[in-house]
């Protein structure tokens, strides 16, 4: 599974190197959806941002339909999802970025706000998991 | 629809088949990456690895250019110091990734694999981020407030 992974990530990396030298922009999943979304201060339709959001699932999909369908477990529990869902949202707009923007896009600039955000939120996800598990709370 | 969009459509194509190609659309994955403690599975530091080296280039190149090349000009964000807000959003952020595996790009692209839960997440996400808006812009208002007094 490694040279898939690395592949994969080689592919990310493509795409957001087309975003960066030809649009000029930061392939930043969570800031590109709120801008679709016109959940950000500039309130007009961002067709740039609309179009990359729209084509991740795309992508997905073609990806599925030439390589055949991939295993994907997710929570089983509704509240799971809810609660994660909110925390990944607010936590994403309050930090400025996610693991697209920061982990990908801001590390390689190495930016110190993204090294920073990147050590924390991967610290922070792995302590997660840890509790959970050692509680007893499964998904 | 024009240059720069289908541009940026072809990215996002590229860049949600990259994430099903690598595994990452799979949020046990995730899970296991984030599990020290368990059956670690490294995949995703090779992903990471892989897409940090490309675009490691791309900032290089980058540097060299005085624009896009299908644009005016860099939309990009100022190099700016660590601040509370980028910590705190960072932990909020690291606890939902945690909890359930999935963070934003993964969760987009679940929408065609796993539609049924993946709906369900985006739709808590959007709300998270529309909730950070709301906040956001309350207390913008009140510290203009404050300052004309």
């Amino acid at each position: 599974m490694p040279l898939q992974g690395f592949l994969g990530g080689i592919m990310i990396g493509v795409a957001a190197a087309i975003m960066l030298v030809a649009i000029g922009k930061i392939a930043g999943v969570s800031g590109l959806l709120a801008q679709t979304l016109a959940l950000t201060p500039s309130k007009s339709f961002n067709v740039i941002a609309t179009s990359f959001i729209l084509g991740i699932p795309l992508g997905a999909l073609l990806a599925q339909y030439f390589c055949g369908p991939v295993n994907s477990f997710y929570p089983s529990s509704f509240i799971t999802l809810i609660v994660a869902g909110l925390l990944v949202g607010f936590g994403s707009r309050l930090g400025s970025g996610c693991t697209s923007g920061h982990g990908v896009c801001g590390l390689s600039r190495l930016s110190l706000r993204s090294l920073s955000a990147t050590c924390v939120f991967m610290s922070v996800a792995m302590a997660t998991v840890a509790v959970m598990k050692h509680s007893g709370l499964s998904q | 629809m024009n240059g720069p969009a289908f541009l940026s459509l072809i990215s996002g194509i590229v860049f949600g088949a990259g994430l099903v190609v690598s595994g990452m659309a799979d949020p046990k994955r995730v899970r296991d990456f984030l599990d020290i403690t368990g059956a670690f599975d490294p995949t995703l530091a090779f992903v990471m690895g892989g897409a940090v080296t490309v675009m490691a280039i791309a900032w290089r190149v980058q540097n060299r250019m005085s624009s896009p090349l299908a644009t005016e000009k860099f939309d990009l964000p100022k190099i700016s110091p660590v601040d509370r807000r980028l910590i705190l959003g960072a932990s909020i952020f690291g606890i939902g990734w945690g909890i359930a595996g999935l963070c934003p790009g993964p969760a987009l692209a679940g929408l065609v694999i796993v539609p049924d839960k993946a709906i369900i997440f985006v739709t808590a996400m959007v709300i998270g981020m529309g909730l950070y808006r709301f906040i956001d812009t309350r207390f913008s208002e009140n510290n203009a407030r404050k300052e004309m007094r």
